[in-house]
Parts: structure tokens; sequence; C-alpha cells
């Protein structure tokens, strides 16, 4: 896990890449220290943040780092709300406010136990940078809701694929696919991150199965860096995780379940 | 720019509004150097009750337009884990003053309990402590006997802060609520009871509904505190009411994000200015409204 810099800085867009329904915005961050695979930032469009939809966006939006690349960090936005939909609008040239990598990373998995990787939607980002640099060979599903979406694998190597509307490859769950290799491979170790939904259905297979997994949570978040206290999840025996300083990436076994209910402000 | 208070000697200014900056998160976060190069002249620890309290459920945030709405329900570790576990942690910050030289920050603990003798009983653990400066009464909460917010009616304030005040001879400063009909009026009752300064302005009561759940509250604690620039107007008015009421120092709060907003709060009569929903969109954000200041007043 990397430590922040205390201050936020000022970056500059280099690319706004269509991915499918996606957008993956890059931008020259070449001092940042090297991002842990699941570390975060906090994005604010250095102008025109606020005066959209309800007078939003307000807060600045977490999003995973998805790749390090030429002194470039990558992220992937899908526009879903006011915040977002500001995001995706940058182009080159545009500047915006980023802090960060903020919060816990993905723990590697122990030598000859394989990694499998779960993402759903938006939420495959992280899992780009884990496979980057992961040094053996992960396996990769990834769950969408359509071809649009879908193509948002391209984000990485060699994904099986699964989709809501049957489009492109499993008609269904990614949880779906999980269960198959898992029945294949009980010593894996399984990453995944995306939906409240699908990471209940991770968690809930693998807490059967008896399997380590990392699951990288969302939730609404002002500050990102453990001030606010508003991320919180309900932790296992009681109590609350913040997402942004005991996670984002959290051990499955510290939780009952994940609830679809706190979502982030989009 | 460094200001006297209560006795106290400031680097400048700008404190930290309770329960807006975790000091030991922020130190795992961005290293331990953020103990040198505090943003904030006092550090105000986020409200500290007698037994430890978890928190309200989730969720505990609503974006509002230029605001926040939360309802984090004051987690803590209780009175005793906070002096055995936290305290010694906050205490040796240094903040720049605005000669460039390393400055202590006092630690400000702040409290809250449902009576005076609870809130006594706090007072006095506080006062046992020599790493804690000053102490802030939190009176937005309700009295146990009489269901108000002890912070709401003037009388109730006044009599409460009486009943509290032998409990110590540090700096006791009443963080005033904004739910209430006078905020001036209760301002005078915490001086008359022997308040050394008061704070304000808290969040103001606000809620929000679920999208597509008609009536459904979104916030997991039912309604909530609305913070950030869409109150920034009303605390400038409440400041400036409070400050031409009373004798004793202001610090006020409400919505600052630049040394502009902090200079408007002092202008109006506070002595001191907070920071609090502007550090969660940057965390620097006292470093830079302080030194801001700094180059207003020279210019």
């Amino acid at each position: 896990m990397s430590l922040a810099p205390f201050a936020r800085r000022l970056l500059t867009v280099t690319g706004m890449d269509e991915l499918g329904t996606y957008r993956v915005l890059r931008v020259a961050d070449p001092d940042t220290l090297e991002p842990a695979p699941g570390q975060f930032a906090m994005l604010t469009a250095a102008e025109h943040w606020g005066g959209g939809e309800q007078e939003r966006p307000f807060l600045p939006r977490a999003f995973s780092i998805a790749r390090r690349s030429d002194g470039e960090s990558h992220f992937l936005l899908e526009d879903v709300g006011p915040g977002t939909r500001r995001l995706c609008e940058l182009r080159t040239g545009d500047r915006l406010w980023a802090l960060g990598p903020l919060g816990t990373g993905f723990i590697a998995p122990p030598a000859q136990r394989r990694a499998i990787l779960v993402g759903g939607g938006v939420g495959i980002a992280p899992l780009a940078i884990l496979q980057d640099t992961l040094v053996t060979k992960a396996t990769v599903l990834l769950g969408f809701r359509d071809r649009g979406r879908a193509e948002g694998a391209a984000l990485l190597d060699g994904a099986s694929l699964a989709t809501d509307d049957g489009s492109v490859g499993h008609a269904g769950l990614v949880t779906e696919l999980l269960a198959e290799e898992l029945a294949r491979d009980p010593g894996a170790v399984v990453y995944a991150c995306g939906p409240a939904g699908m990471l209940e259905g991770v968690r809930a297979l693998c807490e059967h199965l008896q399997v380590p997994a990392q699951l990288a949570l969302e939730a609404g978040m002002a500050c990102g860096f453990g001030a606010c206290y508003g991320c919180v999840v309900p932790r296992r025996g009681g109590g609350y995780l913040r997402v942004c300083v005991e996670g984002p990436v959290i051990d499955a076994a510290e939780l009952d379940g994940v609830d679809a209910h706190a979502g982030a402000p989009a | 720019m460094s200001v006297e208070f209560c006795g106290l000697e400031l680097a400048h200014p700008v404190l930290n509004g309770s329960g807006t900056f975790d000091l030991i998160a922020a130190a795992r976060v961005f290293g331990e150097e953020v103990r040198e190069y505090f943003p904030f002249s006092a550090y105000v620890s986020k409200t500290i009750t007698l037994q430890p309290r978890t928190g309200n459920p989730p969720p505990r945030l609503w974006e509002a337009p230029a605001g926040l709405v939360n309802s984090i329900g004051l987690p803590n570790k209780g009175l005793d884990g906070y002096m055995a576990e936290d305290l010694p942690l906050l205490s040796g910050l240094r903040t720049t003053a605005s000669d460039g030289a390393p400055a202590a920050v006092p630690v400000i603990t702040n409290v809250m309990g449902a009576s005076a003798e609870e809130l006594t009983h706090l007072v006095q653990a506080c006062d046992a402590r020599p790493e804690i400066a000053a102490i802030e009464l939190n009176v937005s909460c309700p009295n146990v006997r009489t269901g108000l917010d002890i912070g709401s009616d003037p009388a109730q304030l006044e009599a409460v802060v009486r009943a509290v005040r032998p409990a110590t001879r540090k700096p006791l400063i009443v963080k005033l609520t904004p739910n209430t009909a006078d905020v001036a009026l209760c301002a005078q009752g915490a001086e008359r009871g022997g308040a050394d300064a008061v704070s304000l302005i808290n969040t103001l009561r606000a809620m929000a509904l679920s999208p597509g759940r008609p009536g459904e509250h979104w916030l997991g604690g039912g309604t909530g505190g609305l913070s950030g620039p869409a109150i920034r107007a009303i605390a400038l008015a409440q400041v400036a009411a409070v400050a031409a009421r009373v004798t004793i120092p202001v610090i006020g709060m409400g919505g600052v994000q630049t040394a502009a907003h902090a200079r408007e709060l002092l202008d109006v009569g506070a002595t001191l200015i907070a920071v609090g929903t502007e550090s969660f969109r940057d965390p620097a954000a006292g470093t830079r409204i302080a030194s801001g200041l700094q180059a207003l007043s020279a210019a």
C-alpha cells in the first residue's frame, strides 16, 4: 500500500478513450507513488464541478486506479450521474484534481495458488492493474449487462465473459462462471470487484467453499482518507469498517454480507 | 497572524471543525509527516461520549446542492478508549506559523453528554489530562430529562453550562446548534453560564429521501445535518448575530472553502474560524486557507 501526498494534485488529461459504453480517462501523473492494485483516487474536475443535475456534483468521486502506464494513471468511467458525467466530458488538456493513491490494495496470492479475478461492470477497473502486477497467469471472469458494456473486457487479457442479456459469452451471472472454476480448482484465491449484488454472490460462494476472497468495495464517500466516517460497511462481529481506509479491498471473511443499499454518489 | 484565544497562543486562526479531520487515519494515509505540517492551529477532536458508539447504520451521506447531508452518529471509542488509545496519538502536532517556524498545535477535546452530570464527568476527565488544552461541549444532544436538544433552549443551555463550569479551569467552548429559534440568545445563555467561548454553526438538520422509494429515508440514521457551501450565508448571519451579542470569543464556521470566506467570518466578529466539509474535498484546505488569510492581511 502506497502513501498519498498530503495534498490534491492538479493533473492534466492526456486522453479520453472510448471503450464501448465506458470511457478510459488518462491523466499525466508522473510523480505519483506507484499505487498498489486496488488503491483508488478521489477525482474532481478543476472547472465546472457543480451546477449540473440538481446543482451537483459537489464531492470528489472515488475511482479505482485501473492502470499505470508511461507516467499516466488510467481510470474507467461510466456516465451514471452528474459527477461521472462531468468527468466523462473532460478532454485532452483539461485539468482535474486528484488525491491518492488511497486505501488498501489486493494482497497477491501465495505461491502455487491460482488467482481468479472476478469483475462486474465498471468494477473491473482494479482487476486490470492487478492482472498487470501478478507474476503468475490469472483466470479472469467478467460480467456485464450488455454488449456495449462487455467491450470493457478489453481492459484485461484473456477474460471469459458473462452478460445479463446473453449477447456476449455466458448468458447469466459471472458468479456462475466462478462456481465452475472453483469446482475445478478449489485451491484458488478470488479477487473481486463489481456491483454489490455480484460481490455478495462471490462472498457467499467463497464462504461456502472456504475459498479465500478479497473484495474491493464501493460506498458513498466524502473524503477518501478516513475523515468523514461516511463510507462504512458492517463488519462481521459488530461495528463498521470504513471502506476508504480499512478498504476498499476487504477480506471477505471480515463481512457477513455486502449490502446493495449504500451506493456511491454518481 | 498568530492569535490569542482564551489564553492559548495559536499560530493562525484556522481550526478544524469537530468530526471533520481524523488525524490518526490521516497519518496512516499520508504518513507521519502530517503531524509536522498539520493544517490547523489547534486540533479539535471528534465528539467523545461516555460510552463507545459504533455510529449510525449506512448510508451515512447524501450529496446535496453545494453541500453534504451526513448522519454519522458520532462513532467513538468512548471516554476511556479515547483517553487510553487516541489522545496519546494526538499530542505533539506541529503546524507552520506565518513566519515559517513550527508551532505547537494544542488539542481541544469535544465531548457530548445527555445530562449535566454526564457532561461534568466528561469535562472532569478532560481536565485531568495535561495533553488537553481546551474542551468543547457538543450540546446538539437531546437532554435525557427534557428531550430537548440541550443547546436549543437558552435557559436550559445556561443551566447546563453553569453546572459543568466548575469541573475545569481550562477554556470551555460551547458548540452552538443552529437548529434553534435564536442562536444569539443561546450564545448569551452559554456566556452567562460561564463559557469561555462559543463555536458555530453546527450542521443544519436535514434529510434526504431514497431515489425511487417515495417517502423513504435515505440516511440510515433518518435525519442528518447539512454542511458545506450551501450553509455559508446562514453561518455568516448567525456568527454575526452571536458576535454582536456576546463578549466572549467566537469560533465561526460553516461552508468555508477559501480565505475570503474565512475573512468574512472574521470581519463579522469571529476570533477563529474552522474548516470542515472543505477538508473532505481537499485535506490540505486548512493550510491553504491559513496562508490565504495571511496574504489577505498583508495586502
